[in-house]
């Protein structure tokens, strides 16, 4: 398992820098984590980060962008402003969460 | 008399109402199966009837036919499943009770979800193949498609035997070759995942396939709507991909009595326990086949390997017994990729597809991750083992994935770990 420090903390991640240790995050890591893709965390980011949170704990997986948009009633297009190009990878990144599964 | 009630009459639901069949007493239980209609198709022949290489004829055969005798088959539209009191009630008002309630109802392509899709260009410029309608349609328009640009997009996953987007590429391609038109057509795979292939094995062996044949592939990317008048898709971050023939493949989404019941998820899956398929939160409902949530394909090869545990199950969970045998996820699917050849993957929830040799290990006949003629003889026999085993649950394989005669490639990955994402991703 890879480690990599972030602003003076050392946390476990995946060859791209995902956690592999969702316990290792916090709200300090997700400003970190965000500051590295050059997010500033607003309200909106946070009511999203928390959702993500609380349902990898109960579902075991990191849930979809249309998970999220249709639990939090945000639209797909607000979730790309939000966090640019990639919302699904970059929302996952900052929540410490593994990245959204393919198959093959 | 017990009741067993299937609902879907696809391939989890017929292989799964045949088996618990021959399973249970008939002097205790009934088996019932419902469905919409009497035709049941042969999904994976939707892929081959856009190249002629099936004939819709060869597709659909009559649900009831496939159902042992004894099994009752009740033809109507379920209109909600009311969990509180064990009955399921149809559109036209029948009411059918259960003690054990199987949903196997599948899931379907969706194209009423991203905006244009049946606009003006449905079924003339913009195609589907997962229905056998779309499939003929398609058909029709390659036969007459000599150049331009011909677009294969994926919408958002899951979708129904994930593969397909890919092999539909390949043979297309290998078609306008054949055809010597190659050159005056331009092919773009268009995804939502971060490549067309993104478990690492598979991708650093079967990458070269896309490339070799020169096929564009557009990754991350999300249609918001297709564009009928400029003729383009439109991506959430605005992205513009123009076609002269697109071949989407819809949103995918469980049925809707599903939602109706309040046992489904955003897309109307139900979730359940990955290992036993029993639904959360519910004691007799169980969710089998496409129509549940579990991280795996969407492909009946899951609804064929899950029917061994679901059987071993179900006897001990009528009877009160621990559930004891636990869903691996196993999967395999034929990847067709033209001129006479296919490929072959095998993997369940832990373990991505490898290189090896199947079904027996070492010997084959067929490769893992391999393009081979073997293969493809494999997926075309694979029409007549479906309809004579599978369906009725008399195919001998085992249901765990085997890990021998695989091997674990050496993946030479030069990068420091942890650096790719934020560094290669970082917006300007």
């Amino acid at each position: 398992m890879s480690t990599t420090t972030i602003e003076g903390r050392t946390v476990h991640v995946d060859q791209e820098g995902f956690l592999t240790e969702p316990a290792e995050w916090d709200e300090d890591l997700a400003r970190s984590l965000s500051g590295l893709l050059g997010i500033e965390l607003g309200e909106r980011h946070w009511t999203i980060l928390h959702f993500l949170r609380d349902d990898h704990a109960s579902t075991g997986e990191t849930p979809t962008l249309r998970r999220v948009s249709t639990s939090l009633q945000i639209p797909t297009k607000e979730l790309f402003q939000l966090f640019p190009t990639k919302p699904a990878k970059k929302m996952a990144y900052v929540a410490g969460l593994p990245k959204p599964r393919g198959c093959v | 008399m017990r009741q067993l009630l299937v609902l879907g009459a696809g391939t989890a639901g017929t292989v799964i109402a045949n088996r618990m069949q021959r399973q249970l007493d008939p002097h205790q239980w009934q088996v019932t199966v419902v469905d919409r209609d009497d035709e049941h198709h042969y999904q994976p022949g939707y892929l081959f009837v856009p190249f002629a290489m099936m004939t819709p004829h060869d597709v659909v055969r009559s649900r009831h036919a496939q159902l042992n005798d004894g099994i009752r088959f009740v033809t109507g539209e379920v209109d909600v499943v009311d969990h509180a009191n064990d009955v399921v009630v149809l559109v036209d008002g029948t009411r059918l009770d259960y003690d054990q309630l199987v949903i196997a109802s599948g899931t379907t392509p969706r194209p009423d979800q991203t905006p244009g899709t049946t606009g003006s260009l449905w079924r003339d410029k913009v195609h589907e193949f997962y229905t056998l309608e779309g499939a003929i349609a398609l058909r029709d328009a390659l036969e007459h498609f000599t150049h331009g640009r011909l677009v294969v997009h994926v919408t958002e996953m899951p979708i129904k035997c994930p593969v397909a987007p890919l092999e539909f590429t390949l043979l297309a391609e290998a078609m306008f070759r054949g055809r010597g038109q190659r050159d005056r057509v331009e092919i773009v795979y268009a995804t939502p995942l971060p490549g067309a292939f993104t478990k690492p094995v598979a991708s650093e062996r079967l990458g070269h396939l896309l490339e070799d044949r020169k096929i564009l592939v557009e990754t991350d990317y999300m249609v918001e709507s297709i564009d009928n008048e400029r003729q383009c898709l439109v991506s959430y971050d605005e992205r513009e991909i123009p076609f002269d023939l697109l071949v989407t493949v819809p949103l995918n989404m469980g049925a809707d009595f599903v939602a109706r019941s309040g046992l489904g998820d955003e897309l109307n899956y139900v979730p359940v326990d990955r290992e036993t398929l029993l639904a959360t939160g519910h004691d007799r409902i169980f969710a089998v086949g496409d129509a549940n949530d579990i991280p795996t394909s969407k492909a009946g090869s899951v609804a064929h390997y899950s029917s061994d545990v679901f059987v071993e199950n179900f006897l001990d969970h009528v009877e009160g017994r621990p559930l004891t045998h636990r869903f691996d996820g196993h999967a395999n699917c034929f990847i067709e990729s033209g001129d006479g050849k296919a490929l072959l993957i095998d993997f369940n929830y832990d373990t991505e597809p490898l290189p090896g040799k199947f079904p027996v290990p070492y010997l084959g006949p067929m490769t893992l991750l391999e393009e081979t003629r073997a293969n493809h003889a494999g997926k075309t026999a694979f029409s007549w083992v479906y309809w004579n085993l599978l369906l009725p649950g008399r195919l001998p394989m085992p249901t765990d994935m085997s890990m021998a005669g695989k091997h674990v490639p050496d993946l030479h990955d030069p990068t420091e770990p942890g650096t790719t994402f934020p560094e290669k991703e970082q917006l300007s």
